[in-house]
């Protein structure tokens, strides 16, 4: 027999509450649109309530949830190994960003560490995936604005990273190749020399998203001054990633922190722009995809030889104890907080995505904007709906 | 028409409407085809539809027994008769802009004496028809789109207007006839043989026509009453079927008929150099068509750059530039037609 505990109680009359609020009172004046949860803008089931005085937002709210998955309590009944397949399904256009941090949480609280040869192609694979990503948004941002042309540029060059992934590690879209202590298996012949080719194509997209984009008038009086976002306000609501570099705050846990990847063997530039407006976060993104091309030959010129997995156990068991792993993943800071009691799989999984944290800005930042650059201000933030909501 | 051709009242009028009943179609057809199939696919680095008939030529057609084939859904809401009159009456402004439009020295439906007034004031009808279905969808995007779509017509219909009048008072004539004759025989820097297109000596007018009438077609930099990524089409999105084939219909119609008058106003419309009499008006419509083509390369390839603007942005584009340059594009047309 089940027993509902008081704390239950109050969740529950708190759910209630929360939707009450969303769905009853909001509806008193003015006009309320609701920009989802079907709307292409919000590239999947993401919700904003707004509240409209004429084109003019007075009041947004987003509501969160339509795809949540439930990964962080997924995991308590899977095995290490297993987890990684899931967390792929979480930031899905750089699906390989995701596992590297868990599989790092895992070593360390094994002490377990890949060797270096499997650390360069991870970090490799982990740039590849933001390119994956980020390219995408380069040219997304343009059909945001109405301009039709740049997403199918983005589309034809990523499909080049895209096929590079998938030579690697045999998925397009969700690689599963991280394993604890190594990778699941080399690198295939010709792979490095593929790369090149890509790479250059990618700097040439770049190019042709400054002409198109970047250098249009039409781009810039829709993007320069809208969104904007002060450096105190952005920490305060959790900003990261290119969203917070956006607004001149020199902070990338690639750079700043150590780690076992490779980032700190290349030479590479943490861009920052000082306005923090929409057109600041294009900007950063694209000098991003710029630098990550540079890492990414970098890592495959110096590639060391040897060995792509360490010695672990055949069936992976990691002692009690916590750890915390975050990198800073295409759309932001990316952490796991992973609890293990010994078994074979975490007793608790905490992750922290960077969209959940990028969109509680919303409600702050769509006040008093128009409907249009609601649009272009969610486009900028650049979520993932699988990120939001896990 | 020569004797032998001499034709009742009633014969010639329904040659008249079935010529226009047919050109509209077509080169909606056609225009849609070229430049949204195949022009803006090759644009973006890919194919288009390529299996229906050679290059996808029969897709379209494929695209209309589709939607004529799905159900008629109305919005519960709705206000059914303005809700199914309103395609109507954006495809009937269509139609009606072509009936000034010469094709040849004598293949006019109708030459009006006051042509350009008459096809300026039937192409803001469909502002009308847009009104009527972003209103009785009974849906918060249709309305915002509606009344966007309301605000930069009217905004945007001063310029168009204004930067067409420099040409009608070079020419000294209303009537599109006239337009194209004044033209022929115009002499561009004494050279007679060439006559004298108005994009020359009205190069401001014709920049002043083509962005008003972009404005004018809610195509992109100026399509915030579709704005498919935040409106979702604006006003067309409870339209399905065939009352969404009305509104696919009359966008490219429209754009057709634009592109028309523009070659007409600017271009020397059927006129090509060298070319009189008889053999004008079977050669006519297809330097026309030509012409049109080459005007609507001009209004697509926009459409498939560049970003859209905002609103108010839009209105301060218009208010601020577009209408004072057309003023004064009036007035120096006006002094040198005193002066010279």
């Amino acid at each position: 027999m089940a027993v509902v505990t008081e704390f239950q109680k109050a969740a529950y009359v708190a759910g209630q509450a929360a939707d009450a609020r969303v769905n009853v009172e909001i509806e008193a004046e003015g006009m309320t649109l609701n920009i989802g949860p079907q709307h292409p803008a919000t590239h999947g089931t993401l919700r904003i309530v707004v509240r409209l005085d004429g084109e003019q937002v007075v009041w947004a709210e987003p509501v969160c949830g339509y795809m949540h998955r439930g990964y962080e309590k997924l995991t308590e009944v899977r095995t290490y190994p297993q987890v990684t397949t899931l967390v792929n399904r979480i930031d899905w256009l750089g699906s390989f960003a995701n596992e590297v941090p868990f599989i790092l949480a895992a070593e360390k609280l094994m002490d377990v560490e890949a060797p270096p040869r499997a650390q360069w192609i991870r970090t490799a694979l982990f740039e590849l995936g933001r390119l994956a990503n980020i390219t995408l948004f380069l040219g997304d941002m343009g059909v945001q604005l109405g301009a039709l042309t740049p997403v199918f540029y983005a589309f034809r060059d990523r499909e080049h990273v895209l096929n590079l992934i998938e030579a690697a590690t045999g998925g397009r879209f969700h690689p599963n190749y991280d394993r604890i202590g190594g990778l699941k298996e080399d690198l295939p012949k010709g792979w490095v020399t593929e790369v090149k080719s890509a790479m250059s194509r990618i700097r040439t997209f770049c190019d042709e998203m400054e002409d198109l984009l970047v250098g249009n008038e039409i781009f810039e009086t829709r993007t320069r001054g809208i969104g904007l976002v002060p450096a105190a306000v952005g920490l305060e609501y959790g900003l990261s990633g290119a969203n917070i570099r956006a607004s001149g705050v020199d902070w990338d846990i690639r750079r700043d922190e150590d780690s076992p990847l490779a980032w700190k063997h290349c030479d590479w530039k943490v861009w920052t722009h000082p306005d923090g407006d929409c057109f600041a976060r294009y900007w950063v993104r694209l000098q991003e995809v710029r630098e990550a091309t540079k890492i990414v030959e970098q890592l495959l010129d110096g590639l060391p030889s040897g060995p792509i997995q360490a010695k672990v156990p055949r069936i992976i068991k990691v002692p009690a104890g916590e750890a915390w792993v975050h990198t800073d993943n295409p759309l932001g800071e990316m952490g796991y907080y992973v609890v293990s009691k010994g078994g074979l799989g975490p007793f608790r999984t905490k992750i922290r995505t960077p969209s959940f944290s990028n969109i509680s800005i919303l409600p702050w930042l769509l006040r008093g904007v128009y409907v249009p650059d609601v649009i272009t201000i969610l486009a900028s933030l650049y979520f993932i709906l699988g990120d939001i909501d896990r | 028409m020569t004797a032998a051709l001499h034709l009742a009242y009633w014969q010639t009028t329904t040659i008249k409407v079935l010529v226009v009943m047919g050109v509209i179609p077509l080169g909606a057809l056609v225009l849609a085809y070229v430049f949204l199939l195949k022009m803006m696919s090759h644009m973006q680095s890919r194919l288009g539809p390529m299996e229906a008939g050679p290059h996808g030529v029969l897709q379209l057609l494929a695209d209309a027994g589709k939607f004529l084939q799905k159900e008629d859904v109305f919005p519960e809401r709705a206000d059914r008769a303005v809700f199914a009159l309103a395609p109507v009456v954006v495809l009937m402004s269509a139609f009606l802009l072509y009936v000034v439009i010469p094709a040849g020295p004598r293949l006019t439906v109708s030459n009006l004496d006051t042509g350009v007034f008459f096809a300026l004031a039937v192409s803001s009808l469909s502002v009308l028809g847009v009104l009527m279905a972003g209103w009785s969808s009974a849906n918060k995007y249709s309305l915002i789109g509606a009344l966007r779509a309301a605000g930069q017509l009217i905004a945007y219909e001063l310029p168009l207007v204004l930067g067409v009048v420099g040409v009608v008072i070079q020419a000294g004539t209303m009537s599109l006839q006239g337009i194209v004759q004044a033209q022929a025989h115009g002499a561009l820097l004494g050279f007679k043989t060439l006559g004298e297109p108005y994009i020359l000596p009205q190069a401001l007018g014709f920049v002043l026509f083509i962005v008003g009438a972009q404005a004018e077609l809610t195509q992109t930099p100026f399509d915030m009453p579709l704005a498919e990524t935040e409106l979702v089409a604006g006003y067309m999105v409870e339209y399905t079927g065939f009352r969404f084939l009305f509104f696919f219909m009359a966008e490219f119609g429209t754009a057709f008929a634009f592109a028309a008058i523009g070659a007409t106003l600017f271009l020397g419309g059927w006129y090509v150099p060298g070319v009189h009499g008889t053999a004008a008006d079977v050669l006519g419509p297809f330097v026309l068509g030509a012409k049109i083509m080459l005007v609507s390369f001009f209004i697509f390839w926009f459409r498939f750059t560049y970003p859209r603007f905002r609103e108010d942005q839009l209105q301060a584009v218009a208010w601020k530039y577009l209408i004072p340059l057309a003023l004064v594009n009036i007035l120096v047309t006006g002094l040198l037609k005193v002066v010279v």
